[in-house]
């Protein structure tokens, strides 16, 4: 009988303990998990009382982890698919999405190539291994080589669903994350790959050591640069998307205090800061609705 | 007193025959369940997967944009091409290096070079895959002209470094372990030292060779992160040494993480996992068929 006591005892002081520690678990793109982490940092210098780890893995990742409540928020560079709603909705969680910022999907190719722009098709082809010479879109004669993402990767699915419309060539190398195909890149004179636009932003400037080219909506149409905010607002860069973040019902707590540091005038400065775009107005709404 | 002195060994020897019986058995659970596991957890894909379009398909992409596949050819075939080619490389350069250590070597070098060899098998794996990224394949892709970095060939070096030391260490303990009496009669009878070594010390020393061999091998096949970070890890069937590839092992590190459980997906990763488990199997008993032979010959 005592002995029931004191581990009940134990128990409940474990539960209260890690209450009181004030863990949040974030996981998930490898897009955001560089921004994840400054806010994190950020926020943890005035609020002592919260402990934040963040994680990468892929967005895939973070919301099967989130799903299976392995984490209480995941970062995700696309959209939640409906079957992972579903999924949700049988551990009897109800997913909301949060926007925290804006990304300009950006197609990066080694400084030594010629080209300066391509369209979404051309883009298409290039990585359905329809294009494999860069002299068939204008550029010199040589292979091109395909730098991609895995396929737990948001970024992965937002490509294809958004460029490709079909399946990637399967000599294209799948890549761990943003900065691999930022590096293999550089080293590449030959390659093509799609970053983050935070990945060749570096303290405001678009970063030499690869070329960061513009990309046009269709033949004969402008070309615009993912570098430039402009384009982004104005729905011009036809690649731009949200970099959302998941979790499970409507977040309280900590939790809640810690989205809305991310959306408030401080966060989204440093959104800006890490090379991303700051959210407008239609995000700013459902946002709102979403955390009230 | 004497009685009991008798009675404290005795318990202390049935305890340690006990500890040690236990401990034996330990693994043989472990290997046993893991087996049973993987078998549970692939069982399903079965009546999921048709058996033609899992061992005679080339196509793998459960996250495909036109549908899943499962085909399993092109990523066995990539594995046992990276292995074969770790081969190449590792098995001339183990077994000229084992001769020199065991042979020709100094004692005092001796003493140096084997224990730092060992050391090789020490370092951690995702170090070695490092290396490759920013050393070992810019370097191939320097010396033959080549655009990509991440490269078959690229993961084959890097598994040569992890499997070397295996190589080296056993094929070194097999070749001392070959009598005297065999290397003087033969220099008695006129041979001089490499007539020796490659005609008497090597052939008498065959069967522990082979065996490190396919220790070697059996690691090569199971290696995950080098391979992962270093051959780029393209879908595609190629013979070609310069060609990004993609192994069963970064199959299931890649995909693992993100698949929803009990799904087919999931049920097909531990489905390639289990003919991995089973061909590791294969070359792990052969090494040991090969150990056994070496013992019987010595004796």
């Amino acid at each position: 009988m005592n002995k029931k006591v004191i581990v009940k005892g134990l128990v409940g002081l474990m539960v209260i303990g890690t209450c009181f520690a004030g863990t949040i678990q974030i996981k998930g793109s490898d897009t955001i998990v560089n921004l994840s982490q400054r806010l994190a940092e950020e926020y943890g210098k005035t609020n002592k009382s919260v402990e934040i780890s963040v994680t990468g893995g892929g967005s895939g990742t973070g919301i099967s982890a989130l799903i299976d409540n392995k984490a209480d928020i995941a970062n995700s560079s696309r959209t939640i698919k409906d079957s992972e709603i579903q999924k949700g909705k049988k551990n009897g969680n109800d997913i909301k999405e949060f926007t925290i910022g804006i990304d300009a999907l950006s197609i990066i190719l080694n400084p030594k190539n010629k080209i300066t722009s391509l369209t979404i098709e051309q883009i298409g082809k290039i990585f359905k291994g329809e294009i494999v010479n860069w002299k068939e879109v204008g550029g010199a004669d040589m292979p091109i080589n395909l730098y991609g993402r895995q396929s737990n990767s948001g970024t992965f699915a937002f490509f294809r669903e958004h460029v490709l419309q079909g399946e990637y060539s399967d000599k294209m190398n799948s890549m761990n994350g943003n900065s691999q195909i930022v590096e293999s890149v550089k080293k590449d004179i030959s390659g093509i790959g799609y970053v983050g636009v935070g990945y060749v932003v570096d303290n405001g400037k678009p970063i030499n050591s690869v070329k960061i080219i513009n990309v046009a909506q269709k033949t004969g149409e402008t070309a615009y640069s993912p570098v430039d905010a402009k384009n982004i607002y104005s729905g011009k860069y036809p690649i731009a998307r949200g970099l959302q973040q998941y979790t499970n019902n409507k977040p309280t707590g900590q939790i809640k205090e810690f989205i809305e540091f991310e959306l408030s005038s401080a966060g989204q400065s440093i959104v800006k800061d890490e090379g991303f775009y700051p959210i407008d107005g239609d995000y700013k709404k459902s946002n709102l609705q979403n955390l009230k | 007193m004497l009685r009991k002195k008798i009675t404290s060994a005795y318990l202390k020897n049935i305890l340690f025959k006990n500890l040690f019986k236990i401990s034996s058995l330990t693994s043989i659970i472990i290997l046993l369940s893991l087996l049973v596991f993987l078998l549970k957890e692939s069982a399903p894909m079965i009546s999921e997967v048709p058996f033609s379009d899992f061992f005679l398909s080339r196509n793998w992409n459960p996250d495909g944009w036109n549908g899943e596949f499962y085909g399993i050819l092109n990523i066995l075939y990539s594995t046992l091409y990276v292995s074969a080619l770790t081969m190449l490389i590792s098995i001339p350069i183990g077994i000229f290096a084992a001769i020199f250590i065991s042979e020709l070597s100094p004692p005092l070098l001796k003493t140096i070079l084997k224990p730092l060899i060992e050391l090789l098998a020490g370092i951690p794996s995702v170090v070695i895959g490092f290396f490759g990224i920013v050393f070992i394949g810019p370097l191939i892709a320097k010396l033959f002209h080549q655009y990509n970095i991440l490269s078959a060939l690229n993961g084959a070096f890097l598994l040569s470094i992890m499997v070397l030391p295996t190589i080296i260490s056993l094929s070194d303990d097999a070749i001392t372990a070959v009598s005297d009496d065999l290397r003087h009669a033969s220099l008695a009878l006129g041979a001089n030292r490499l007539e020796m070594i490659f005609t008497i010390v090597l052939p008498a020393a065959k069967s522990g060779i082979i065996a490190s061999i396919m220790l070697g091998f059996g690691r090569a096949i199971g290696e995950t992160m080098a391979v992962l970070m270093a051959c780029g890890n393209a879908l595609r069937f190629t013979g070609n040494i310069f060609d990004p590839i993609r192994t069963i092992t970064a199959t299931i590190a890649i995909e693992l993480g993100e698949v929803a459980y009990y799904s087919t997906h999931y049920h097909a990763l531990f489905g390639i996992g289990l003919v991995l488990f089973i061909l590791a199997f294969i070359i792990n008993n052969i090494a040991e068929m090969f150990i056994k032979k070496g013992h019987k010959l010595k004796c």
